[in-house]
């Protein structure tokens, strides 16, 4: 499906992608404990093989700063692609899966199995899962109802379907907010980390689960992004291309939202990725491809998250802040930062 | 071969029937000009000839094949819609753009090739707008914006191509030029054409079939000469005018009479 004459630039897409490799090795040899190369691979090797562990640092690097960062560069890459999925499908960069609720049905929906049943571990990601693909449901249900029914859609239907995710949004917060009044003060505690989206709990368990559906679904999402630049062009002019509107878009609105749901349910709704990737990769490479904006969206995790567990210790003395306190720090100046640049563009 | 065949369509939004048993044939190789009031059910007709509206009764027919039992790529290699308001993504050049007209022309094995590349050329150039290819589309004007999704449009190769007001936001030069490019693609290519227009006296001018459509049915169909005369103006529009042979082309040239000249005419009848 690859096209000439198209204005991406697929070297700046693989020096993404180098940075990524890059910053993920950074974030596990260095920080507050170093770990040398040689004794990485080491190390690694073996914990493969059965071999002699390293006093300390074979279970710093096996049990915490490796899952740690396999775990950030796979809800990296689904956020981002969740994000790219949901803004170009509805040409409104404001229509990510955090921004329209997406992430706070995942939420809302762990706080209620932790807090009304008492659940953890897969129970509570099974049911982030279920309230994600829930609140899209009801968005979908909302948005797509009405008078713009088998009229002309496109914009239109793109700031209903943000306007009733943002509603929903606030909605879920309020049940969230209530549910946590009412908690004993150590669930709340568990819960609090986990709604800030946090890799601190960061187990192998955890990171095989989100590769196996990442390894579905990351397939899936090239597959049902095809048709998705012909969609671009308006509901009617892709159908008169031979697109079948309502089905394809089905097929992206599942994929993207079963993208954000695994990722917060493996650490939470890390605030801002999915929003931030795809207009950042549009930026550094010219168009918001599908697999810039995943690599984009791993490189926030995992820059956040470095400083999130290095350097945010240093200055509060030892606290290892949850990553998405960091990402919704940047996330917030970024979205001011581009509504003035869009303003400017315009004038 | 190339025939697109209503038979007893019937189209509804919200329960209420817009268009109500319509049978129409649009001649294959000839250049049809949908024309009507506002309301009347003309732009819903194009969206029944494709398959953007489901008919809630009868069906349309492709050279005798119910366009909504083939797979739509299919069809869309030999039917093809300029939708009135189609959107140009962020910063898309004009050859990105032009090149997703060959969207159904590939498949999920078959990707670019160099005969998408040469239809993607013939259409840039057909339309004149080779010169523009490596522009954004933002930075165009009007005129040439419609003519670069009118190259789109080309790209896809149909046999039958459906233009929904492919004319309105544009001045009239760019109006005539928009519909001697139709004109050009339908004599060299042999295209079958069929546009809703609203301007009635360019729509008589260059249609080789009219379609003269109220509330929901055919009012009259055939050439512009039998069709466009002031008795179906009345008809068809509730408005009082003369028609005459247009200066130019000879064919059927209406002018408007109004409240305010009615008796200016009568002083001086067009004979």
């Amino acid at each position: 499906m690859e096209q000439r004459g198209g204005r991406g630039r697929p070297h700046r897409t693989a020096v993404l992608a180098a940075a990524v490799v890059i910053l993920f090795f950074a974030s596990v040899l260095l920080g507050s404990y170093t770990v040398t190369i040689p004794d990485f691979f080491t190390i690694v090797f073996n914990h493969l093989t059965g071999g002699v562990k390293i006093p300390g640092a074979s279970f710093i690097v096996m049990e915490n700063k490796l899952p740690r960062a396999v775990i950030g560069t796979l809800i990296g890459i689904a956020f981002g692609l969740a994000g790219a999925l949901f803004q170009t499908m509805l040409r409104n960069p404001l229509a990510s899966p955090d921004v329209i609720g997406i992430s706070s049905g995942a939420s809302a929906a762990a706080v209620v199995a932790i807090v009304v049943f008492g659940a953890s571990g897969a129970a509570v990601s099974g049911a982030a899962l279920a309230g994600a693909l829930a609140v899209a449901a009801l968005i979908y249900a909302i948005s797509s109802g009405g008078k713009l029914r088998g009229t002309r859609r496109g914009n239109a239907a793109g700031n209903r379907l943000v306007l009733a995710g943002v509603g929903i949004a606030a909605a879920l917060q309020a049940v969230v907010s209530f549910l946590m009044s009412r908690a004993d003060i150590r669930t709340a505690a568990d819960t609090l980390v986990w709604l800030n989206g946090s890799l601190n709990s960061a187990t192998w368990d955890r990171a095989g689960v989100l590769l196996l559906a990442l390894a579905a679904l990351v397939p899936a999402a090239g597959v049902v992004a095809a048709p998705l630049r012909i969609l671009e062009l308006g509901d009617d002019a892709a159908a008169g291309l031979g697109v079948r509107v309502n089905r394809a878009r089905l097929a992206l609105v599942v994929t993207a939202v079963s993208l954000a749901a695994v990722a917060t349910a493996a650490a939470g709704p890390v605030s801002f990725v999915a929003f931030l990737a795809g207009p950042i990769a549009r930026r550094l490479t010219g168009t918001a491809s599908l697999p810039a904006s995943a690599f984009v969206g791993a490189l926030i995790v995992l820059a956040a998250d470095y400083v999130a567990a290095n350097l945010a210790p240093l200055l509060l003395d030892g606290t290892v802040l949850p990553v998405g306190v960091i990402t919704g720090a940047l996330g917030a100046p970024f979205l001011l930062w581009l509504l003035v640049t869009a303003n400017r563009k315009e004038a | 071969m190339a025939v697109l065949e209503a038979r007893n369509l019937t189209l509804k939004y919200h329960q209420r029937s817009v268009v109500d048993g319509l049978s129409v044939r649009i001649p294959e190789g000839k250049v049809t000009m949908i024309v009507g009031a506002n309301a009347c059910g003309k732009s819903t007709l194009l969206r029944g000839l494709t398959r953007l509206l489901k008919p809630a009764a009868g069906a349309v027919a492709l050279d005798g094949r119910d366009i909504r039992t083939r797979p739509a790529r299919e069809l869309a290699r030999s039917l093809g819609l300029l939708p009135q308001h189609p959107t140009a993504p962020d910063g898309i050049t004009v050859r990105d753009l032009v090149g997703r007209g060959r969207y159904p022309h590939q498949g999920f094995f078959r990707s670019w090739t160099g005969k998408d590349d040469a239809a993607v050329q013939r259409a840039l150039e057909a339309t004149g707008t080779l010169e523009l290819a490596g522009r954004d589309v933002d930075e165009l004007s009007g005129g040439q914006r419609q003519r670069v999704w009118i190259a789109m449009a080309l790209a896809q190769e149909t046999e039958v191509l459906l233009l929904d007001e492919p004319t309105t936001f544009l001045d009239l030069a760019h109006q005539v030029e928009v519909l001697d490019l139709v004109t050009d693609l339908n004599r060299t290519r042999g295209t079958t054409v069929a546009i809703v227009l609203h301007d009635l006296n360019l729509a008589a001018r260059y249609a080789d079939n009219v379609i003269a459509m109220k509330d929901g049915a055919v009012a009259a169909m055939g050439v512009p000469e039998d069709v466009v005369t002031e008795e179906l103006v009345r008809e068809v529009f509730g408005l009082e005018s003369r028609v005459m042979p247009d200066p130019v082309s000879g064919t059927p040239l209406i002018i408007p009479i109004g409240r305010h000249h009615a008796t200016a005419n009568e002083l001086e009848p067009v004979s």
